[in-house]
């Protein structure tokens, strides 16, 4: 009896009521995701504005779009922003520094290693805009840090006009560094501790171990780390946004940023359209490395 | 410098170093818990003269504070929930049955998992101007439950997958439906796991600035994460104890609820979790 109601059960199953089940996620995902990716790429062969003629007249204006892209210089300043950006605060900053703090926190006092690592991760948990608001009074003209250089007698830098790309990369790495910490302690503890054992007897000093054993061993964490991390921080847009509005100038204006700009300020969606095209195939192509990085 | 002193070094110099990197993380943060007490908050941390909470009894005193901060909550909530819904419905074939494409539309939502939303803001602005859901709560909601949904089926699928399936076996002897044996018998195993989903989708959209920055354009409809940068530019240079005040009401959920997470996160934080496919 009970033999049958399972099978009854498990013939429920095999038949396509499956569709119940995901339709609506897969309805939702669709309309809300997948179709303004979609979007993203018909849109950015339009004209497509919020005001004035082409507002009524949506128009194919070709790959028009693309190669004002290419003659803008605006263009090829965001994008060596944005690669600034993502290699001094994630590949560099996150990364390094994460994997710097899960290596010095290691086998060190249990109290000590509990308040440097609340204090990392309060950065973390800490919404961005806040993280924002915290690192421009840091950086501010009369704040924190003026105040600690007025200290050694040191005159005061106005951090945010000279050297604006310096604080949002800090300001990044502020923001995100507990989260490769977390994985880099994970990976660590998996390190089996006879391997450095026996390396320490055939007198390997600790550079060669690090080199040698660790680094090697935890090769596959080091690289879906690095894929997350620049995903994360190729669509930041708040702290930057909040922090210097993309400026001085043009000085810290991202992709994001710049594609706000042209499609919410300038009005121009379909310019600004083809620009998060740019941003999309970027994150399209690390995500794929990051799926093969999963495969391993 | 012998061997001693050598020795010596090794062991206060990561000290040294983590104290360093402790301190430069703690200052900002300072900043922002000091002068929400202080009277005459400035940029620069400073000790104050006196201690008050008026700054924050302020805050929570004005009519559009709570408001933006109600409006947080039903949205991040709302997501959350819907959230988990969808999630655990979807969830329920992929980790039940055979299914022909499962694998690849595994792989496609890992894919979606790691995509920047950032990038698709401007063609779901225009969306949402079409299908009339430009500046209505229940939009941004619904676009918060779509950019999550991969997540959260991902997530919840390796969740359901260690519940073991004799127990809603059990349950279909005993007349139970399909559906009846994942909510009376699977979801409530998973509780924790539930409870970490929906953590997570909460603090994400609780911090999140941009999405509804682009779907929201009353002022009246916009949640706390808006109403902090609206007060920023607008008293920013003045009012910096109420700032400070409203930042840290305002990052309060995402703590404790980090707190908690990890109350249900017993396993540790690895990568590992997502290799099962």
């Amino acid at each position: 009896m009970s033999g049958l109601a399972i099978e009854i059960g498990r013939g429920k199953r095999k038949n396509k009521s499956w569709i119940y089940f995901l339709f609506p996620s897969v309805a939702v995902m669709l309309v809300f995701f997948i179709y303004p990716i979609l979007l993203t790429f018909f849109y950015s062969f339009t004209n497509l504005a919020l005001t004035g003629e082409s507002a009524r007249q949506l128009k194919f204006i070709g790959v028009d779009n693309y190669i004002r892209m290419f003659e803008d210089p605006t263009v090829r300043v965001s994008i060596w922003n944005t690669l600034i950006f993502l290699v001094g605060s994630a590949v560099i900053g996150q990364q390094v520094l994460g994997f710097l703090i899960a290596l010095l926190m290691k086998h060190k006092n249990r109290m000590f290693r509990r308040v440097i690592g609340t204090i990392v991760l309060a950065g973390w948990v800490t919404p961005e805009i806040v993280c924002a608001l915290c690192l421009y009074s840091f950086f501010g003209d009369e704040g924190t840090l003026n105040s600690i250089f007025s200290l050694f007698g040191l005159p005061a830098v106005t951090w945010l006009y000279t050297v604006p790309m310096i604080a949002i990369i800090l300001g990044n790495i502020w923001h995100g560094t507990a989260f490769s910490m977390l994985v880099f302690q994970a990976a660590l503890d998996d390190v089996p501790s006879e391997m450095e054992e026996a390396a320490v007897v055939d007198g390997a000093s600790r550079w060669q171990i690090l080199i040698k054993i660790v680094l090697p061993f935890i090769k596959s964490t080091i690289t879906t780390n690095m894929m997350l991390v620049t995903l994360q921080t190729l669509g930041v847009f708040g702290l930057i946004y909040a922090m210097t509005g993309g400026g001085p100038g043009t000085a810290t204006t991202t992709l994001p940023i710049f594609m706000y700009n042209q499609a919410f300020v300038n009005y121009q969606l379909g310019y600004g359209t083809a620009i998060s095209l740019l941003l999309l195939l970027m994150g399209i192509v690390l995500s794929l490395f990051y799926i093969r990085s999963m495969k391993e | 410098m012998n061997a001693n002193q050598r020795k010596m070094v090794y062991r206060v110099l990561p000290y040294a170093i983590l104290t360093l990197i402790g301190v430069c993380f703690l200052l900002p943060l300072l900043w922002v818990l000091v002068s929400s007490i202080d009277p005459n908050a400035m940029q620069s941390l400073k000790m104050p003269a006196r201690f008050t909470g008026a700054n924050y009894a302020d805050v929570i005193a004005s009519r559009e504070n709570q408001r933006a901060f109600l409006i947080g909550l039903v949205m991040s909530l709302g997501q959350a929930v819907l959230l988990v819904i969808l999630g655990l419905l979807a969830a329920y074939p992929l980790s039940r049955y055979q299914m022909k494409y499962k694998k690849p539309f595994m792989l496609t939502i890992l894919f979606m998992t790691s995509l920047p939303i950032t990038a698709v803001m401007v063609p779901v602005y225009q969306l949402f101007l079409s299908i009339k859901l430009y500046d209505n709560t229940f939009g941004v909601i619904l676009f918060y439950v779509a950019s999550a949904l991969p997540y959260g089926i991902w997530m919840l699928k390796n969740f359901m997958d260690s519940v073991p399936s004799d127990l809603e076996e059990a349950a279909w002897v005993d007349g139970a439906s399909v559906f009846g044996g994942l909510r009376k018998i699977i979801a409530p195993l998973m509780v924790p796991g539930i409870c970490t989903v929906a953590i997570f989708t909460f603090s994400g959209s609780w911090g999140n600035f941009f999405v509804p920055y682009i779907l929201l354009n009353t002022p009246e409809k916009f949640p706390a994460s808006l109403k902090l940068y609206q007060f920023f530019g607008l008293y920013g240079m003045v009012d910096y104890g109420k700032l400070a005040a409203f930042s840290v009401l305002y990052a309060m959920p995402s703590v404790i609820l980090y707190i908690l997470s990890q109350r249900f996160m017993s396993k540790g934080f690895g990568l590992q979790g997502g290799t099962k496919g």
